[in-house]
């Protein structure tokens, strides 16, 4: 079973995403790039490194804040809070950008409130407020996680040994946190760099490497495309893995305290203000941006828009074709994704063959989060393109089971490695099969996280765009046929636009509710 | 050197009680040992102290000035918990200076007295390693030392043998008493180890869901203890229920079951009272005919215990006793259903009021 499970791991997941760029590069009649592209293309990758760097820093110094405030004052509020931090990571990435395009850029946003005519026009400052917002839950979830986990002991120690507690939580928790927080940086990192979707409608003239490549591949340019996405796939990579191996080995050096300075940021009105400016940042730079799409859809529906919408009319045939493809994608993406991802998460957390394979297995899994979302796809198309007989449909499909495989595999090794071994080797010695074992005890302990797994998968496929429209000719997912929609490429008017956005949101968060109601009886259980 | 006093202080969680009307005084420079049963609110005492948790009510006070408002960086009492909590990311010598520099020591000044301190407790050649590769002896002796260094005068020990094997605690805790008294350091350590707690303690304060039961030295406690939890507490005792038959003098005599007769010291009790009298299990003595009380029986289990052995007797009137034997020659050994006699003199017998909500609770180890 799992020679089969690794053997899907590899022909379907791991091969195409690099196999399908190389076997182009090696195929393509020239390498040659005129220099103007060449330099444009340089340009633009390393603005998307350099925004990537920034904005998960930022997103780190941001989000730490409010995790620990979520964390160490528990309360209805905080719960509220915990729960709104997550409204940005399930909002399809391209109408998160619509709505921080409208929020910051058009009249009606919050220009109008200061009277200028567009406070920021789209390009690269655009780009940065977009992917701090969608990024800042990640650094949210996984700090709050984090700070669950910490035995606050060390703390308490440190206290009564002299240290303030800001000295505390600076020399104590957070160094001890560190891996905790270098994922957190990674993984911001890694949907910073991924990003196409949102990133297209905020960009305006500028290009990141995401962009470039959609571009040059919308005016013919192959060679470009090609390159650029290597050039992306190979700088992630070699980014990932430095971060990796040398952020744990930096010594920090010996310890500094500032006790005065320290104790003054320790006193209650400090910690007070630091909560406040956490939250404010909160809202004003991911809330309000990500929730303002919801005001021109509610003035749509009110306008009659939603009567043409429910009647298919117009561009809402295709509309609702694109939101049907969209699921049904979604469906079978995550289907594929527990049957063939459940043996690799055993594999992974119970180290069931021998050590090397289960490391490269480990290391492999985290493949389709590093590489950014449109060079993966650009990879995936030259693949399954040159396979020839597959239909598109299908070849969308793999896609989004290479695109978000890591999410579901991750989430089930993490909860199989909670489950104490001795209650699987007591099944054992009791005489029960592996796959009893497994029916019998580690899934219905695990029942939880797949099904959470499950949620996590599907939503991150119906808001796939980057990687979709790379592999897709003539479909057009919800997401993607959005794009064109608030790109212009498409003729529909504003309300339109909104409200279908609106409708991609609203279904993004039944599945958001559909998560809370399993989380929520999964806790009531546990 | 602080004296630590605690004024009526309560403390309780979500409306339950943890500490309820608690006062006592520690002296400068005492060894004080916190004994009682899992959720007695030991652990609570020692966290009010640290400064970690506040009062509900009442008052602690460190030197006569109180302390309540005073957060727990400026209180000068190192806090060892129960698994230690060094500092995993940062080596012996750097855990133990922590201290120093939290409180804005130089790098020099604060390295020197972690080194002073690791000489202390004799860790002096194992600076740069972390906490991980030292042994569970030695990460005690760290803390020891990080609590040392850090200029606390009051040391606050919670289980800190709990995570050690039994030869290793009984290794350490003479130490941990000896380095105590060396640094002229105030220590509470609060333990569920009664032989712990009576080997090591200047002082034993017993609790009990959150009251203080029995305070003062650890003889005293043994042999005087203030109720029956405390006497079943320190040690092992068989209890048993009877009324008072005479009194005079300096003896009285007490009624068990079917009338059996035992000479009891003089309690200020008064005839017909109920009464429950207890007597240890090492201070009885198995056909031994010259104690003051002999009571027949005979025996139903016996335990080796290496250096002893201890035996459960069932005595003819339905009681049952217990006796532990230390010098056992090969003839005084006895079997399973042996008629024997339990001898014990009258002035080991331990006699209380007969408590109002019956044997059976005050006996509960909660």
């Amino acid at each position: 079973m799992y020679s089969i499970a690794i053997a899907f791991f590899l022909v379907i997941i791991v091969i195409p995403a690099i196999a399908g760029i190389l076997v182009q590069l090696l195929t393509l009649p020239s390498l040659a790039l005129s220099a103007p592209v060449l330099s444009r293309m340089s340009d633009a990758v390393s603005w998307s490194f350099i925004i990537g760097l920034i904005v998960s820093s930022l997103d780190i110094l941001a989000g730490i804040p409010l995790a620990w405030l979520i964390v160490r004052k528990r309360g209805r509020w905080t719960t509220l809070l915990d729960s709104l931090a997550d409204i940005p990571f399930v909002i399809p990435t391209v109408a998160l950008g619509f709505s921080i395009l409208e929020f910051w850029s058009s009249s009606s946003g919050i220009s109008s409130i200061i009277g200028v005519g567009s406070l920021i026009s789209p390009g690269s400052l655009l780009i940065m407020l977009l992917h701090f917002a969608f990024s800042y839950p990640v650094i949210v979830r996984v700090m709050v996680g984090e700070f669950l986990n910490y035995r606050e002991t060390y703390e308490v120690a440190a206290r009564t040994l002299g240290a303030s507690a800001f000295t505390a939580v600076r020399t104590v928790t957070f160094p001890i946190l560190r891996p905790g927080i270098l994922a957190a940086f990674l993984l911001a990192l890694a949907r910073s760099l991924s990003e196409t979707g949102a990133t297209i409608v905020v960009a305006g003239a500028f290009e990141n490497g995401t962009v470039f490549i959609k571009n040059a591949r919308d005016a013919g340019i192959t060679t470009a495309v090609v390159i650029a996405s290597l050039v992306m796939i190979v700088l992630s990579l070699v980014i990932f893995a430095l971060i990796k191996v040398i952020s744990p080995r930096l010594k920090l050096g010996p310890m500094r305290v500032w006790p005065g300075f320290e104790k003054k940021l320790s006193t209650h009105s400090a910690e007070n203000s630091r909560d406040f400016f956490s939250i404010l940042v909160f809202v004003i730079f991911v809330l309000l941006p990500c929730l303002f799409i919801a005001f021109p859809a509610i003035e749509a529906v009110g306008g009659g828009t939603a009567t043409e919408a429910i009647a298919g009319s117009g561009p809402w045939k295709a509309f609702w074709s694109s939101m049907l493809l969209s699921y049904g994608i979604a469906i079978l993406a995550t289907l594929v994704n527990i049957v063939s991802g459940l043996p690799v998460a055993v594999l992974i957390a119970r180290n069931q063959l021998n050590s090397k394979v289960t490391k490269i297995v480990d290391a492999l899994v985290d493949l389709p989060i590093i590489v950014p979302s449109l060079a993966l796809g650009v990879s995936l198309n030259f693949f399954w393109g040159n396979m020839g007989a597959l239909p598109e449909f299908w070849v969308i499909v793999l896609a989004h089971t290479t695109i978000t495989y890591s999410y579901f595999v991750r989430a089930m090794s993490a909860s199989i490695q909670g489950i104490p071994p001795e209650l699987e080797e007591s099944a054992r010695t009791l005489g029960a099969m592996p796959l009893r074992i497994f029916r019998k005890i580690t899934l219905p302990l695990t029942k939880y996280s797949l099904l959470s797994g499950a949620v996590l998968v599907f939503t991150r496929s119906v808001d796939e765009t980057g990687a979709t429209s790379a592999v897709a000719k003539t479909l057009k997912t919800a997401p993607v046929l959005l794009v064109d929609w608030i790109k212009g490429t498409v003729n529909v008017t504003a309300p339109e636009r909104a409200l279908g956005v609106g409708i991609l949101v609203l279904t993004s968060f039944f599945a958001l509710v559909i998560l809370r109601l399993i989380t929520l009886r999964g806790t009531k259980k546990g | 050197m602080p004296t630590v006093s605690f004024m009526n202080v309560s403390k309780s969680f979500d409306g339950v009680s943890a500490l309820d009307r608690v006062t006592f005084d520690v002296d400068d420079g005492e060894y004080l040992c916190v004994l009682g049963p899992t959720g007695s609110g030991k652990t609570t005492l020692l966290r009010l102290i640290a400064g970690l948790l506040k009062p509900s009510t009442g008052t602690i006070s460190f030197d006569d000035e109180p302390v309540n408002e005073m957060i727990s960086q400026n209180r000068n009492a190192a806090y060892v918990p129960q698994q230690y909590a060094l500092f995993p990311h940062l080596t012996v010598l750097e855990n133990v200076a922590f201290g120093p520099l939290a409180r804005g020591r130089p790098e020099s000044e604060a390295l020197s007295m972690a080194m002073k301190s690791l000489e202390l407790v004799r860790l002096a050649g194992r600076p740069t390693a972390f906490p991980k590769e030292l042994s569970g002896g030695m990460q005690q002796r760290v803390a020891l030392a990080r609590g040392l260094a850090s200029g606390a005068r009051l040391l606050l020990l919670d289980e800190p043998l709990g995570a050690l094997d039994a030869r290793l605690r009984l290794d350490l805790r003479h130490k941990l008493r000896q380095i105590v008294k060396e640094t002229g350091l105030t220590a509470i350590h609060v333990t569920h180890d009664r032989d712990e707690a009576m080997s090591v303690a200047d002082r034993i304060m017993i609790l009990r869901r959150g009251r203080i039961q029995d305070y003062g030295n650890p003889k005293r406690v043994y042999d005087r203890p203030a109720g029956i939890f405390v006497a079943n507490l320190i040690g092992g005792a068989a209890f048993l229920e009877g009324v008072v038959e005479a009194t005079g003098g300096d003896s009285s005599t007490v009624r068990l079951r079917e009338g059996v007769i035992v000479k009891t010291p003089s309690h200020l009790l008064t005839t017909n009272e109920p009464v429950i009298i207890g007597v240890r299990k090492e201070r009885t003595r198995l056909a031994d005919y010259n104690a003051e009380n002999i009571i027949e029986g005979d025996v139903r289990e016996t335990r080796f215990l290496g250096n002893s052995r201890e035996y459960v007797v069932r005595l003819d009137n339905g009681d049952t006793m217990y006796s532990r034997q230390f010098q056992e020659g090969k003839n005084e050994r006895f079997r399973i259903g042996d008629k024997v006699t339990v001898g014990f003199d009258r002035s080991d017998v331990l006699i209380f009021a007969y408590p109002p909500q019956g044997l059976g609770r005050e006996l509960e180890i909660v």
